[in-house]
C-alpha cells in the first residue's frame, strides 16, 4: 500500500530546499500534485552544484551518457570540454578561500554566458568545469573552445567592492566517440589528456584532441619488428 | 517466449584486419563453416560496404542483398541466404559505393539489422571492411568480440597494432583476440602474438585504465590448398576438410565456443 503523505517525513527536505532558497510549491501542500513539486525540487537541487548552480558531478555524468547514446545512432559530432583555473591555488593563498569561492561563481557565469542554451555547463572538481556541447561541428571545435577560453581571460571578477581579478582557464577538449561501444568515462579521460596537455603546454590555452588518432609511430614500427625470433624465418 | 526456451541473442563477433588482403574473409567464411559443423546457427554479414566481397568467396550470385533491405526493396528475411559450409550469409552486393559513408541513414540502418538478425542466429560473424574508416569502427563497435586477422608480414601487423591501438582508445576494447594467417611454421603465430603484445604493453597500455590483453584464438597455416579453393571460390572446409588450413579452422571454432 501507499503511504499517504502525512505519514512521510518530508521535515528534512523541506527544510533543505528552504536553506536552498527554493519556495515551496504552490499547491496545496499535502496534495500530490505538492509532493511531486517538493520531488521535482529536491532531483534539481541534487541536479545542481551548490556553489554555483550550474550541473554537478553527477547529472553532468548522465547528461554524457545520453549524449553518447545519441551521437552513436545520429553521428552528430558532440563536444566535451573540460576548463581548469589556472593557479587557483595562488588566488586562494592570496586573497583567501571566500574570494576563490567568488571567483568559481564568475567564472561559472562567464562560461554559461558564451555557450548556447543547448550546452551543458557543470562543476565537476574543485576549480574543474566542463562544458557539453551537442551538435558541434568538428570543423568548429578549436574556435568554440577559443571563444570560452578568451572569455574568461577578459571578464574581471569582482572579489570585493574594491577588488577585481583576471584569472586564465586551461581548456581540454574531445569529440564524443561515434561507437556504440564507449562510455562517459572513456570520453573524460581523453579530453582529460587534453586539458593536461594545456597545463603543460603553459596554461590559458585550448588542446583539442588531433583528429587522427590511429598513428604507430617510428619508434612503436621498430619495436614491433625488433625481434631476433623473426630472423629464425627467411 | 512461449516454446518454454529463454530468448537468446547471437554472439556478434567483429571480424577485421587493418590491412586488406590477408585472407579475412576467407577465414570468415571458413570459420562460419567449422561453427556450423558443430551445430550452430551462423550468420555472416557482409559488413564490407564499399568492396564486398563475401558473394565471390561463397561462389553466391545473391538476388537479394543488403543493399535491398537498406534501400527497403527486400525484407531482411528475405536477403538473408543459405551459403554452402551450412551457414547463412547476409551479402552486401555490388553498388553498396552510397552506403560505404557512415551517414546517420546508414548508422541507424546497420543498427536496425543487427538487432533483428540477433535473435535468429547462435553467432553472427560481421565481416568488416580492410581498413579503420568510420564505417569499419561503427561496424565493430556493434560486436560483442573483436577478432583481428593478421599475417606474420610487417605491413599487416604494423595495421593489426594500429587497429588495436584505436579500438583500445576509442571503443574501451580491453580484451581482443588475434589470428594469425599464413604462417610458415607452427609456432609464427605465437610469435606474432607476443610482438604485437609488446608493443601494446609499452606504448598503449600505459595510456589505458586497465590493460589490453591480445589473445591468440590461433593460427592458421600458409597452405597451398587455399590458393586453390580461392581461386575455384570454395570453401576449403568443404571441400578438403583434411588439410592443415580446415583442420586449423575447426580448432579455431572449437576455442571461438569455449568463450
Amino acid at each position: 500500500m501507499r503511504p499517504s503523505i502525512p505519514d512521510l517525513h518530508l521535515d528534512d527536505a523541506l527544510q533543505l530546499l528552504r536553506q536552498a532558497g527554493v519556495p515551496e510549491p504552490a499547491e496545496p501542500a499535502g496534495s500530490m500534485a505538492w509532493l511531486q513539486g517538493v520531488i521535482d525540487a529536491l532531483v534539481d537541487l541534487t541536479s545542481r552544484d551548490a556553489l554555483t548552480g550550474v550541473a554537478n558531478r553527477r547529472s553532468f555524468e548522465l547528461a554524457l551518457a545520453r549524449e553518447i547514446d545519441r551521437v552513436a545512432r545520429s553521428g552528430e559530432p558532440a563536444l566535451l570540454l573540460v576548463l581548469d583555473i589556472d593557479h587557483f591555488k595562488h588566488v586562494n593563498d592570496t586573497h583567501g578561500h571566500a574570494a576563490g569561492d567568488l571567483i568559481i561563481k564568475a567564472v561559472a557565469q562567464a562560461l554559461l554566458d558564451c555557450v548556447r542554451p543547448m550546452d551543458l555547463v557543470a562543476r565537476i572538481g574543485g576549480e574543474e568545469f566542463a562544458v557539453v556541447l551537442p551538435n558541434c561541428a568538428t570543423a568548429f571545435g578549436e574556435t568554440v573552445a577559443e571563444r570560452v577560453r578568451r572569455r574568461v581571460e577578459h571578464t574581471p571578477m569582482a572579489i570585493s567592492a574594491a577588488t577585481a581579478l583576471n584569472v586564465t582557464v586551461s581548456v581540454g577538449g574531445a569529440f564524443a566517440p561515434q561507437w556504440v561501444r564507449s562510455s562517459p568515462h572513456l570520453w573524460i579521460e581523453r579530453a582529460d589528456r587534453q586539458l593536461y596537455r594545456a597545463k603543460a603546454q603553459g596554461r590559458n590555452l585550448v588542446c583539442l584532441e588531433p583528429a587522427a588518432v590511429p598513428v604507430v609511430s617510428g619508434e612503436e614500427k621498430r619495436m614491433l619488428f625488433d625481434s631476433s625470433q623473426f630472423l629464425d624465418f627467411e | 517466449m512461449t516454446d518454454g526456451k529463454p530468448a537468446t541473442r547471437a554472439i556478434f563477433t567483429a571480424i577485421t584486419s587493418g590491412k586488406g588482403g590477408v585472407g579475412k574473409t576467407f577465414v570468415a567464411a571458413n570459420l562460419a563453416a567449422a561453427l556450423a559443423r558443430q551445430g550452430q546457427r551462423v550468420l555472416v554479414l557482409d559488413a564490407d560496404l564499399g568492396l564486398a566481397n563475401l558473394d565471390v568467396v561463397l561462389n553466391l550470385v545473391p538476388k537479394l542483398t543488403l543493399h535491398d533491405v537498406f534501400d527497403g526493396r527486400s525484407a531482411l528475411e528475405d536477403a538473408i541466404v543459405p551459403a554452402p559450409g551450412g551457414f547463412s550469409a547476409l551479402l552486401a552486393g555490388s553498388g553498396m559505393v552510397e552506403y560505404s559513408r557512415l551517414t546517420p541513414e546508414v548508422r541507424q540502418k546497420l543498427l536496425d539489422v543487427v538487432e533483428r538478425v540477433g535473435t535468429r542466429f547462435d553467432h553472427v560473424l560481421l565481416d568488416t571492411g580492410a581498413g579503420i574508416s568510420d564505417v569499419v569502427l561503427f561496424t565493430i563497435s556493434l560486436a560483442d568480440q573483436v577478432i583481428v586477422v593478421a599475417t606474420p608480414e610487417p605491413t599487416s601487423m604494423t595495421d593489426a597494432y594500429a587497429t588495436i591501438k584505436v579500438l583500445a582508445a576509442t571503443q574501451a576494447r580491453r580484451a581482443i583476440r588475434l589470428v594469425v594467417n599464413q604462417v610458415r611454421r607452427p609456432g609464427e603465430g605465437r610469435v606474432v602474438h607476443q610482438q604485437l603484445q609488446q608493443v601494446v604493453d609499452r606504448y598503449v597500455n600505459p595510456t589505458l585504465d586497465a590493460a589490453l590483453r591480445l589473445e591468440l584464438l590461433g593460427e592458421l597455416p600458409a597452405d597451398p590448398a587455399v590458393r586453390e579453393a580461392v581461386a575455384r571460390r570454395e570453401l576449403l572446409l568443404e571441400t578438403q576438410p583434411g588439410t592443415p588450413f580446415s583442420m586449423a579452422v575447426v580448432t579455431l571454432a572449437t576455442r571461438l565456443l569455449q568463450g
